[in-house]
């Protein structure tokens, strides 16, 4: 199976795993990966940071979505905007100026009503790829724990609410929900222990919470090996106390705290690789795992970006 | 020094610790705030004795093992001497643990709160409620808090270490008692469950109602109304959890890493603890990179060692050139993480001043998982 066809072929890709792994990151490479192929991309925001735009060192967008970089758009979500044009296109209740009231009766009902506020979010989504406004839609989605809830949403409404015309409205969202040929998740995690234990999981509840598919895993952050074995034994005889001497004697200064670095990040290096073997062997069979650097860069925005784009580009073969 | 170091008060976690009652861990998602709290907790139950309790949400699988956690729920569980014998440690006190259960908790406070059998039994059966306990996302947040106040009131524990459910915005959680007690006493839920007739009466209300029975249905607005005779009771709870949050027994420990994401939010956090006067204790910083990586003398050192490796290597080991190749990487290495460190110690500069505590961590080199591991980070946190 090809993971580079099918997931720049999507049609929405929700980008997701715990806070910190550099979920956000891989959105922003995924759509200007994209974008570099000549697809049209919007790239949304569900929790209104700015950091997506920030990655294209672009100001922050709100709902309506602007063109951040060349063939790629961003919105935020904001649920209010949405329930405005959920209630003006769906249920032809049209809201002019503020809508004050409605929004505190709004807050107050997705309170009680679970899902809700998530189906507002997905449901845009959806409207998006439905109406073909863009070849691909990428979502910057909450953290694992959230974006069961936000997926199963539709479901869950369809079991909640019984008549009504939101019941009406959840069906063509879960048909494109539940079409693998148009949309995915991704999941991303660093090979560290509590990551890859939660992509593990999420990818199980995924598949037995939600219609939707995971299509491929995306493993940030991963360090280069230093040495092979050959100059893991040379590196092993550098750092015998002689040999430190002289080397610390010959350039001028102690050579310890460099040879003492490297030991840190050959030992960061294994015992992330065992973190990452355990990903691989839990991981459904044939669930593509794509590997990303660890960027030693000052500083995140336009041009890490490109590189985060251009190694998703080789790890799927493009 | 800050402010708060100025004026004398805490310096330590240690000493932060023996003015406080409840000790809340937050802050980004991944960053190790179970293992922390966890770590806390242990070295408190070795330093100080007493009675301790770790309340945590979703540990590690293999620090649950650790702890002897196995196959617990929501009771407080005792971790067994032998475990802290295992790691060569004394424990002066008592460590227990307990891991929340969302759904449990919930049905729990429905047992404890319902007037009648009758209608515990309509609200645990009700769709609406068994939606909010199992699926609904803030529940989560309001049921964690719940559940240390529930604990606090029984007054077992000489020290509490809370770790917080990870959230989507880190705050939800702290906002969780007051959403929901706004939402058990407003007049909006009021009005959606009067009866059907006396809102045709009603005709200025009308049109809200129209809205509302279109969207959702009638049967969900009856669903909602069931739980009519928990209103009080939960309004009194809620903002019984939110005193204590703001009680000055209660202090917030904030843990993150110099990662740029993690510790954008940390700093957001910080500031909206002050905002909201609760006590911002101690900031952890965990897996900070040696101080070593940043000296500019060594860092030349390793630029010239990247140029000269061939004649450094001269003569040395039993493969010179192979030598030669191995101080290029060293030292290209030293220089790559030396770009992080730097980045990380800039971050960290912007982080002094908020809290009382500032605490670094170095990155270790395995995972921890076992009490000898906590007790290392433990110490660490410590003094």
């Amino acid at each position: 199976m090809s993971a580079a066809v099918d997931l720049l072929d999507l049609r929405l890709v929700f980008v997701t795993g715990k806070g910190g792994v550099g979920k956000t990151t891989v959105a922003a490479g995924l759509a200007q990966l994209a974008a570099e192929h000549g697809k049209r991309v919007l790239v949304c925001e569900t929790d209104a940071k700015g950091d997506v735009t920030a990655l294209f060192e672009a100001p922050p967008t709100d709902f309506t979505p602007r063109e951040i970089a060349p063939g790629i758009w961003s919105m935020s979500m904001d649920t209010e905007a949405s329930l405005r044009e959920y209630l003006k296109l769906h249920l032809r209740i049209p809201v002019v100026g503020r809508i004050g009231p409605l929004a505190k009766a709004f807050d107050f009902v997705a309170t009680a009503a679970p899902g809700v506020r998530e189906i507002l979010t997905v449901g845009k989504f959806c409207w998006e790829v439905k109406e073909r406004h863009y070849d691909l839609v990428v979502v910057d989605a909450p953290a694992s724990g959230h974006i069961v809830s936000q997926l199963a949403a539709p479901q869950a409404i369809n079991d909640l609410v019984k008549v009504g015309l939101i019941r009406g409205q959840t069906d063509w969202m879960l048909e494109i929900l539940s079409d693998p040929r148009q949309t995915g998740l991704v999941a991303v995690c660093t090979p560290e222990e509590m990551p890859v234990n939660e992509t593990i999981e999420l990818a199980a509840r995924i598949r037995e919470e939600t219609t939707v598919q995971m299509s491929a895993v995306v493993v940030n952050r991963v360090l280069p090996e230093l040495f092979a074995q050959r100059e893991e034994e040379i590196f092993e005889q550098l750092r015998e106390t002689e040999n430190e001497e002289v080397l610390s004697g010959r350039v001028g200064g102690s050579v310890v705290p460099v040879l003492e670095a490297a030991r840190l990040a050959v030992t960061l290096r294994r015992t992330r690789s065992a973190h990452l073997q355990h990903l691989q062997a839990e991981l459904p069979l044939g669930m593509p795992v794509l590997l990303l650097p660890y960027l030693f860069a000052r500083s995140f925005g336009a041009r890490t970006t490109r590189q985060v784009a251009h190694a998703l580009g080789e790890e799927l073969g493009l | 020094m800050t402010a708060a170091q100025a004026a004398g008060t805490a310096k330590t976690v240690a000493q932060l610790l023996a003015a406080k009652d409840i000790v809340i861990a937050c802050g980004p998602g991944g960053v190790g705030k179970t293992t922390t709290a966890a770590a806390l907790a242990a070295t408190a139950v070795v330093e100080e004795g007493g009675r301790v309790l770790v309340l945590t949400v979703d540990p590690a699988r293999r620090l649950a093992d650790a702890l002897g956690l196995k196959g617990i729920g929501n009771d407080e569980v005792r971790i067994p001497d032998e475990v802290f014998a295992g790691a060569a440690a004394h424990p002066r006190g008592q460590l227990w643990a307990a891991m929340l259960d969302t759904k449990q908790s919930w049905d729990d406070l429905i047992r404890a709160h319902a007037p009648d059998e009758e209608t515990r039994e309509q609200i645990l059966a009700n769709p609406l409620y068994q939606n909010i306990s199992g699926r609904f996302v803030q529940s989560h947040d309001y049921i964690a808090m719940e559940r240390l106040y529930e604990i606090h009131c029984e007054g077992k524990y000489d020290l509490i270490v809370v770790d917080t459910p990870p959230t989507r915005n880190a705050l939800d959680f702290l906002d969780a008692p007051q959403r929901m007690a706004d939402f058990f006493s407003s007049r909006l839920l009021r009005w959606l469950i009067v009866p059907y007739r006396s809102r045709l009466v009603n005709v200025a209300s009308r049109p809200f109602y129209q809205v509302a029975d279109r969207i959702l249905g009638t049967q969900f607005l009856a669903d909602i109304s069931e739980f009519q005779s928990m209103y009080s009771g939960f309004v009194e709870r809620a903002e019984a959890v939110t005193r204590l949050l703001s009680d000055r027994r209660t202090t917030f420990m904030v843990v993150s890493t110099l990662e740029a994401t993690p510790v954008r939010e940390a700093e957001f956090f910080s500031c909206e603890l002050t905002a909201r006067k609760l006590h911002l204790g101690a900031i952890v910083l965990n897996k900070v990179l040696p101080e070593y990586l940043r000296d500019a003398r060594t860092d030349k050192l390793a630029q010239s060692m990247e140029k000269g490796s061939a004649e450094l290597a001269d003569g040395l080991t039993d493969d010179p050139a192979v030598a030669a190749r191995v101080i290029v990487e060293v030292a290209e290495s030293f220089l790559n993480f030396g770009v992080v460190a730097r980045r990380e110690a800039e971050q960290m500069a912007e982080l002094r001043g908020a809290p009382d505590v500032l605490v670094t961590v170095p990155f270790f080199d395995a995972d921890i998982y076992d009490m000898g591991g906590l007790l290392q980070l433990g110490a660490q946190v410590w003094d």
